[in-house]
């Protein structure tokens, strides 16, 4: 069997592992999935309430795709905090495995899991609301759900170190920052609307772009090559957040087992 | 709970002894040793003061192929952190650690490889399966998932876990039952050093037992050598082909059972126990041990 062949195995023990605990953690599963959909719901009815169809549209998109690139984010950003909180994390990094291979088999896990809810809220929204897509550009919101999937591994990767490096602070900077990008990425307004300097910063959001592209395709059927301002950004962090996640991830973890920082407690 | 470990006694644990072609004490020059630890030092700094506490300082020890080895020493001496720094969870500040001639930092991946480790805690995934948490082992250490199964189940029943239990969530099964699936993890992956961490601590005296005569089991029928940390004296006298006595990270004495309970007579004047030795070589008493539980692990 070759390394290749291996590591991808050995990534699939991921996928089976975080498939498992879903199902046997499914009330809190159930429990998410009605606050989500229930959160979109709520956002969507402001689209209602000022009768603007427009804004609707807005305010579905921005729910809808910000639920899944937090979710790709949070399962990624919170790889270490939940299994130091199971107690395995020692077990898993004795494992012999490449640190890669645990974020491939994480990352999957958190793409399919995200896509599958943002099916269910995605149906749930059409039986809700007379939503018109047509002339929408279905091939351009599928560029863009890639390309900000790959950038949002990479930052969940770059957030998944602060667990590592902070037994205590870390989760809670991993939130932090998943508030951070809700705020400067425009999702339920387009990022005008911000003060300059806020402007400025959701420069730096890949959320900006995301948000922008699928916009721009679903709502005004713009073809990803009108959008390329958009989707450079996003590529240009994919190829550098992902690798550099991985190399960071790497220093974390010798950080850690110099420190004693992967036992579960102090 | 009563029937199942009838169960286990009615299955001969103890295989048919293989036990004279096991070489027990330092290995003789130009064999390999299957743990070599030398001068192992380990510093962690702790609290807001950033107070310095060398967990482990100049440790050497070379364990041979076959051996059953045990650490002994009170709370805090650095057991736990000697064994960490053998399984890669830790880095060392100075001296080396080498699993049968891989060093642990150049060469890790064949060292993770070569070993595993049953921590106190059994470290399971609690709303999994035994059999979800075996197949999440299995497939990390590239075994194929279904003969992993099969042979989960075998040790398991040699322990005294019916297969109906396997597939309900672990945090329903005892302390000690959860041990023995740890060690049963464990034994999945062949290693070649099994680093058993307090294995025994917190079950009853019948899993003790049972867990006990499983890793004499494990010693006469697999070609794996055995580091044990315990703070049960009995436990140690019956599995430990030598012990090493750790007090405040530092190694203060070696030798087989006999030796060590020869020297405190010789030497100390006192009793030949192992009790007496750790009263002398550690500067504390048994329930002194007990009542200071500084650390939980
Ligand atoms: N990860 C860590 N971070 C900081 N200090 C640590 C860490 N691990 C161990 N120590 C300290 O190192 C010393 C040795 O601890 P260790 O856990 O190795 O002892 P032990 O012999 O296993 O004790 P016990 O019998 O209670 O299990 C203690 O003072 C402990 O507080
Ligand atoms: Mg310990």
């Amino acid at each position: 069997m070759t390394i290749a062949t291996r590591e991808l195995r050995a990534s699939f023990a991921f996928v089976e592992r975080n498939f498992n605990l879903t199902k046997r953690y499914w009330g809190w599963e159930v429990a998410w999935l009605v606050y989500s959909i229930a959160a979109a719901l709520a956002v969507a009815f402001i689209g209602v309430a000022q009768d603007d169809p427009g804004l609707l549209q807005v305010l579905v998109i921005g729910t809808i795709f910000w639920n899944y690139l937090s979710i790709v984010f949070g399962f990624i950003g919170e790889t270490v905090t939940w299994e130091r909180w199971e107690g395995t994390l020692e077990y898993t990094f004795m494992a012999p495995i490449r640190r890669y291979t645990q974020l491939v088999g994480s990352t999957f896990f958190a793409v399919a899991y995200a896509l599958i809810q943002m099916v269910i809220i995605l149906v749930v929204m059409i039986l809700f609301f007379d939503l018109e897509f047509t002339g929408g550009n279905f091939v351009t919101a599928g560029v863009f759900i890639l390309l900000g999937s790959l950038s949002f591994v990479g930052v969940g990767m770059m957030a998944a170190i602060l667990p590592l490096l902070y037994v205590e602070r870390g989760d809670q900077m991993v939130f932090v920052i998943q508030s951070i990008i809700l705020l400067f990425s425009g999702v339920y307004y387009t990022t005008d609307v911000l003060p300059e300097w806020m402007q400025f910063v959701s420069q730096f959001s890949p959320g900006t772009y995301v948000l922008n592209g699928i916009r721009g395709g679903l709502i005004h059927g713009t073809p990803v090559t009108e959008l390329l301002h958009n989707v450079w950004p996003l590529v240009v962090m994919g190829i550098v957040l992902i690798p550099l996640g991985v190399y960071v991830f790497g220093i974390a973890e010798r950080y850690a087992k110099r420190t004693g920082k992967l036992k579960r407690v102090g | 709970m009563i029937q199942v470990m009838n169960e286990s006694k009615t299955t001969p644990m103890r295989a048919p002894a293989r036990q004279p072609l096991r070489r027990v004490g330092p290995p003789p020059p130009g064999e390999q040793p299957a743990l070599l630890i030398e001068h192992a030092t380990k510093r962690f700094v702790v609290g807001r003061k950033r107070k310095s506490v060398v967990a482990v300082n100049d440790v050497s020890m070379s364990i041979r192929r076959g051996e059953i080895y045990g650490i002994l020493g009170a709370n805090g001496s650095g057991k736990s952190t000697l064994i960490r720094l053998v399984s890669t969870l830790l880095t060392l500040e100075g001296g080396r650690v080498e699993v049968f001639g891989h060093d642990v930092e150049r060469d890790e991946m064949a060292v993770k490889q070569l070993i595993n480790r049953v921590s106190v805690d059994a470290a399971f995934f609690k709303k999994l399966s035994p059999h979800e948490n075996l197949a999440y082992a299995a497939r990390l250490y590239g075994l194929d998932a279904r003969s992993a199964r099969a042979e989960a189940i075998q040790i398991l029943a040699r322990l005294g876990i019916g297969e109906k239990r396997l597939s309900r969530p672990l945090e329903q099964m005892s302390r000690g039952m959860q041990q023995k699936v740890a060690i049963a993890r464990a034994l999945l992956t062949s290693p070649t050093v099994l680093l058993l961490d307090e294995p025994t601590t917190g079950l009853d005296p019948r899993s003790k037992l049972d867990v006990q005569t499983f890793i004499e089991e494990v010693r006469d029928t697999h070609d794996a050598t055995i580091v044990l940390t315990t703070h049960d004296l009995a436990e140690a006298e019956r599995l430990c082909d030598r012990i090493a006595l750790i007090n405040d990270g530092r190694m203060v004495a070696e030798g087989t059972p006999g030796e060590l309970m020869t020297m405190v007579e010789r030497d100390y004047g006192k009793e030949p126990t192992l009790e007496s030795v750790f009263m002398t070589f550690t500067g504390k008493s048994l329930d002194d041990d007990v009542d200071e539980d500084k650390d939980d692990d």
